[in-house]
């Protein structure tokens, strides 16, 4: 069964539009003028259940807007969605029993009272039965280590507490569908990883589906296993993070660093006839960049033949660089073979 | 069990206010001052008169206090509180839980209100009644009657405050309006002046329209200024009122759905 299914789904706002100038103040206060913007342009896929998926884009990509009518919070422009079973807008009373959300940059604790207390009201307001609700937050305290904060009022915890506080918040009344936008923003290294790991550990034992938002691409390499990748309002990839790595990354990079001054032209002739970039920083420092499919070591041994080598490094490309190079282009179909910056 | 998710609400409304029941110490002072002015404005008004427009001095210094004291329960910020929450976009965690928006808020203002009740009003009408010549009913029907009536003032006017506070979702900033409507429900719910002193079309005009039944109805029932026989009718008032707002209450929620725009992305 689908966890999550979206079909053509469609968002546009109405902006405002200020016109500019005193005459355009006086316009504006009898006659608005908008702007319709599309934030989200008939998007469609599915997330079939017990799955982690990424959903990743620029600022603005229409990422949070996706996740807010998938959410119930907004209300599609056209479109098709489902999730859980429901559509989340049109029953969202009863929709949101089955869903927990995170947004990272907002709390859904009430700020002037015990981290306790909010729970205990989030239980009325689930409706969850006292056993359940005792047992369910035992192991969400243990397992995220809280026993100390319970007594402590919200606006008291620090960023990755309170993160923390809100993930138990939203897993209280055992959803099978888990939203997080954003969770790690503005999280330490430590905090982070404990997240990590905890989503992990609850999407294996009790199947949670998870999507998740985040501008960290760790987070999805430690937790996806597919990315669902999005510019201005379009998908742009759907798929494995491996697939992507195949297909867009550039190869190893090996980086030379010379003990005397090495010319361009000596290292292009050195390389010539190696499918490999050349990449010169200086005269004392070069790149090249090998394809997954050429040899290393041919490289390096061309390289020493001619010129003195006094360091070198080989580098993976990372799935930052893949990324960045695919919000550049704006396009993830046709990884480009020049792909140098 | 849905329910008590909701009286939750109440009571967790009503620790939050004890958490900063300092603020309202200068409150119960503020009440009283303002019933001392309007008290001392009335006796020069009234000079050597025995009446007016159907109030005696002592009539009027009673209406006064018990509609200031009203006022200090009835009275909240849910428009404030609403606006603020649909501008800073935290309106969307209201969205993802099992519950709905606007009963949520009502019952934050019955929390208030309760405080209010205990710690403001009953206070400060005590000291009112030790500074001022305040007559107070014995007949505890009439007392019982001001309780309920007190009650649906504070229903229709938490619902014309969340009517003002929703048009936020419409207006980017919805500051005036809320300004307006603090205007004009003191003028019309009458308790600045009591809507017998109006002109004759202001007094017609305000027949019509929801604010007399805040404050300007329960307090003449109370200082015994309407007669037996229209009681029913006063109360009618009131749940008619009730009734009436709920629909555009409905109408902008629902229109609100349609276009409800989280700020901050």
């Amino acid at each position: 069964m689908n966890a999550i299914e979206v079909d053509k789904l469609r968002k546009t706002f109405k902006v405002q539009r200020n016109r500019e100038g005193l005459k355009g103040a006086m316009l504006d206060l009898f006659k608005r003028e908008y702007n319709e913007v599309m934030a989200v342009k008939d998007i469609s896929f599915t997330i079939p259940q017990g799955e982690i998926c990424g959903y990743i884009g620029e600022n603005g990509a229409g990422k949070s807007t996706t996740i807010k009518m998938l959410t119930g919070i907004l209300v599609p422009t056209s479109g098709h969605l489902k999730v859980g079973g429901y559509v989340p807008y049109a029953e969202r009373e009863k929709f949101v029993q089955h869903i927990g959300v995170v947004f990272g940059q907002r709390s859904q604790l009430w700020w002037d009272i015990g981290v306790i207390e909010s729970f205990r009201l989030l239980r009325k307001v689930y409706r969850v039965g006292e056993q359940d609700f005792k047992s369910r937050l035992d192991e969400l305290v243990e397992r995220l280590q809280l026993q100390d904060l319970l007594n402590r009022p919200v606006r008291k915890l620090s960023l990755g507490q309170r993160m923390r506080c809100e993930l138990v918040a939203s897993l209280l009344h055992q959803p099978s569908i888990l939203f997080l936008d954003e969770p790690t923003i503005g999280l330490d290294i430590v905090v982070k990883s404990e997240i990590r790991e905890f989503l992990l550990q609850l999407n294996k034992e009790h199947g949670t589906t998870i999507l998740l938002t985040t501008h960290d691409l760790q987070d999805i390499e430690a937790l996806c296993s597919r990315v669902v990748m999005l510019d201005d309002g379009n998908i742009i990839y759907d798929g494995s993070l491996d697939h992507l790595k195949m297909t867009w990354g550039k190869g190893r990079e090996v980086k030379f660093q010379f003990a005397e001054q090495v010319s361009k032209e000596k290292l292009s002739i050195l390389t010539a006839g190696l499918p490999v970039v050349l990449e010169v920083q200086s005269e004392y420092e070069a790149s090249v960049i090998v394809p997954q499919d050429a040899n290393v070591s041919d490289v390096i041994a061309r390289v020493a033949s001619g010129v003195s080598i006094s360091d070198l490094s080989i580098e993976e490309t990372n799935t930052d660089d893949i990324v960045r190079e695919i919000y550049r282009t704006g396009n993830a179909d046709q990884p480009s073979k020049q792909g140098v910056s | 069990m849905r329910n008590s998710a909701y009286l939750d609400l109440i009571r967790m409304r009503f620790l939050m206010m004890l958490a900063y029941r300092v603020n309202y110490y200068s409150g119960i002072l503020i009440y009283t001052l303002n019933i001392g002015v309007y008290y001392f404005t009335w006796q020069a008004i009234y000079g050597s008169q025995q009446t007016l427009a159907g109030f005696t001095v002592e009539q009027m210094t009673t209406y006064i206090a018990v509609s200031w004291m009203a006022r200090a329960f009835y009275f909240n910020n849910l428009d404030q509180e609403i606006s603020r929450e649909i501008r800073d976009g935290s309106v969307a965690i209201q969205f993802i839980r099992p519950y709905n928006y606007i009963l949520v808020k009502m019952m934050q203002g019955f929390g208030e209100g309760i405080f209010r009740l205990l710690l403001f009003m009953g206070p400060g009408m005590i000291l009112a009644c030790i500074l001022f010549p305040v007559q107070l009913p014995t007949d505890p029907k009439l007392w019982l009657i001001f309780a309920w009536m007190l009650f649906m003032s504070f229903l229709i006017n938490s619902q014309i405050n969340i009517i003002t506070g929703l048009t936020a979702f419409f207006i980017e900033n919805n500051q005036g309006m809320m300004r307006l409507k603090r205007v004009i429900v003191d003028l019309f719910s009458g308790v600045i002046v009591p809507i017998s002193f109006f002109p004759g079309w202001l007094i017609t005009l305000n027949e019509w329209l929801p604010f007399q039944a805040i404050t300007y109805l329960p307090s003449s029932v109370f200082t015994g200024r309407i007669p037996d026989g229209d009681l029913l009718g006063v109360l009618a008032i009131q749940l008619i009122w009730f009734a009436v707002l709920i629909v555009p209450i409905m109408l902008l929620w629902r229109a609100a759905r349609q276009r409800l725009f989280v700020q901050g992305g």
